[in-house]
């Protein structure tokens, strides 16, 4: 009898890393998610290499109002021109890319971690917890997001460190909900059922028992998220309420060069305004493409 | 159903009542700081004083907040700083202009997004369902700010079909709001669409559909009689909560194309600390976007039989 069971093939979990080149596995089935997943590994590369691969100093005012293409007086070619202080606008783009990914990941993550506590409370303690994190969650998502950013902003000023705060205070509750429902459902499986038998503590069964399984829809979720991210941070620059000046952030290029359009300068915002759109779509395509995969098995 | 509504309209109130506590809390809780904001920064400590006194800012603020609560619901929304007149006769018109905006824009944007949901959704799979389900993640990939500046470049500085600005300064103009109203439709219809086309497939897989065209039901019958009713449902509230993304996108349209709406009023108060603007723009969008929310949530229950008479 002994034997029998001591035959069970013992079956180590999967390490992290086999895990995660198990899902880019699975993403080579999806060619919508494989293209939003190149489109986001290129800003990446870009930003970590931006010293390397950014042609110019890109707070270096030489040649104003050159046309893309024209030839630096220092040597080397402005691919996508200077702007009105004469600053390369490739340059200032991937520069601009690290800011907003480096704040965009900070926020997300950041808002994610709060959103996840939460959400685990309110679903797997129910009652009284779930009533009074829900009512205030609800109270913060009533806000139109880009009303409560500028109250938010107007109010404590605008540097890196505010805006990273707006975007946990204004979507820590939206990820809440998502792990709330999740926890909800995980909570009445067998296996948690084990563990409280076992004696575990609530939070432990929150975080290693529940949090791991309800990782799914939240993968999806935080590429979406940091496509919102970098909407934000761009219309927070674009509104005059974003990252300081003169480091590049690509929303406030867009602003500051937006009225030299009339001139035939058109290109000196349309740039900037490509790369968002482009850096969000590139999230969008990826969360949709994680999502179809997911939705197969 | 009446005492589902009746919970509904009362959270809408109870949220209404703490954001307000919240906007001010921002804005009112430092008594000094109104002084500061109302009296201009060379203000001296003792007319500071005098002023916190004389406007009874000296009390407890939850006292202040009952007596503008009370204020606010009378009507009464304070003065502006800035523009040193009634907030109420800078609001309302700012208001309506908004409301024009984002009717337009809301009509428009129903009408594409749920035509081009229902092609998609018809035939899941095909063609037709690719290439609008990959605009429609494109379109909302390019936030407003990034649109403006693209349509401005196309249709104000190539083509010179449009004006660039829409401030309206010689009155009312229609042409003025056609970039503003593109500019929000582009980016709003991409999430209805989505959803109406998920509904859409949904419904298009169940039995009644299958029976309608085994029966032989002519195919345009079948899509408008039967699929359309149950597969409108769901996307009726993402509409109704959509409108809390357009007011976002208000914010950022108004200032792009300087239209003298409620969200560049509000932009324009919070730059310039101008306290009881902001307060009354903040009750306005969040008021809007519960009651909006409130009405998708009972015309949900009332549309979707199956909640309706549990």
């Amino acid at each position: 009898m002994t034997e029998e069971t001591t035959d069970l093939p013992i079956v180590p979990p999967d390490s992290m890393l086999t895990n995660m080149l198990k899902a880019i596995g699975l993403l080579r089935e999806s060619p919508v998610g494989m293209a939003g997943g190149l489109i986001v590994l290129m800003f990446v590369v870009l930003a970590i290499f931006a010293p390397i691969l950014a042609p110019f100093d890109p707070n270096a005012p030489t040649l104003p109002f050159a046309f893309p293409g024209t030839a630096s007086p220092d040597g080397g070619v402005f691919l996508l021109g200077t702007d009105h202080l004469g600053r390369d606008i490739l340059s200032r783009i991937i520069w601009g890319g690290q800011r907003v990914l480096f704040y965009a990941t900070a926020a997300t993550v950041s808002a994610y971690i709060i959103g996840i506590l939460m959400g685990l409370a309110a679903g797997y303690f129910r009652g009284y917890q779930d009533e009074i994190i829900s009512f205030f969650a609800n109270v913060i998502l009533s806000f139109p997001i880009m009303v409560l950013y500028v109250l938010i902003i107007a109010k404590v000023g605008s540097s890196g460190l505010n805006i990273v705060f707006a975007v946990v205070f204004a979507s820590s509750p939206g990820v809440m909900r998502i792990v709330r429902g999740v926890t909800m459902d995980i909570a009445t499986r067998d296996y948690i059922a084990a563990a409280k038998t076992r004696g575990e503590g609530s939070w432990y069964i929150m975080l290693v028992e529940i949090l791991p399984n309800a990782r799914g829809p939240l993968i999806v979720d935080f590429c979406l998220r940091m496509g919102y991210t970098t909407i934000t941070i761009g219309a927070l620059g674009f509104l005059g309420l974003g990252l300081p000046p003169p480091d590049p952030d690509w929303g406030g290029m867009i602003t500051e060069t937006r009225s030299y359009m009339t001139g035939g300068f058109a290109y000196m915002a349309i740039f900037p305004a490509c790369a968002v759109s482009l850096l969000v779509l590139g999230f969008n395509l990826l969360a949709d493409g994680l999502r179809e995969v997911s939705l197969r098995d | 159903m009446p005492q589902m509504i009746l919970r509904r309209i009362g959270m809408m109130v109870l949220i209404m009542l703490v954001v307000g506590l919240l906007l001010f809390m921002i804005n009112e809780g430092d008594p000094r700081l109104i002084a500061r904001s109302v009296l201009g920064p060379y203000a001296q400590d003792g007319q500071l004083d005098a002023w916190i006194m004389q406007h009874g800012y000296d009390r407890s603020m939850f006292i202040r907040y009952f007596e503008w609560v009370a204020r606010v619901v009378s009507g009464d929304l304070g003065d502006s700083i800035i523009y040193k007149r009634p907030t109420s006769e800078i609001f309302w018109p700012r208001l309506a202009n908004t409301g024009i905006l984002a009717g337009v824009t809301f009509v428009i944007m129903v009408i594409i997004a749920l035509t081009l949901g229902v092609l998609a959704g018809m035939k899941e799979g095909s063609p037709q369902d690719r290439i609008i389900s990959v605009i429609s993640i494109a379109t909302t990939s390019i936030p407003e700010y990034a649109s403006a500046v693209v349509l401005a470049g196309i249709f104000v500085f190539w083509l010179g079909w449009l004006p660039g600005t829409s401030s309206m300064t010689s009155g009312f103009n229609v042409v003025e709001l056609i970039l503003p109203v593109m500019v929000l439709t582009l980016y709003g219809f991409g999430y209805i669409a989505r959803m109406t086309r998920a509904s859409m497939a949904e419904v298009m897989t169940t039995p009644y559909i299958r029976t309608a065209i085994l029966k032989g039901l002519p195919y345009r019958h079948i899509i408008m009689k039967h699929a359309l009713r149950n597969a409108l449902i769901a996307p009726f509230t993402v509409i109704m909560l959509q409108i809390n993304w357009l007011l976002s996108g208000v914010v950022v349209t108004e200032f792009a194309f300087g239209y003298k709406g409620f969200g560049a009023l509000l932009l324009e108060a919070a730059l310039r600390r101008d306290i009881f603007v902001i307060e009354a723009c903040g009750l306005a969008a969040v008021f809007v976007a519960v009651f909006t929310q409130t009405i998708g949530d009972i015309g949900y229950t009332y549309l979707n039989p199956r909640i309706r008479f549990k």
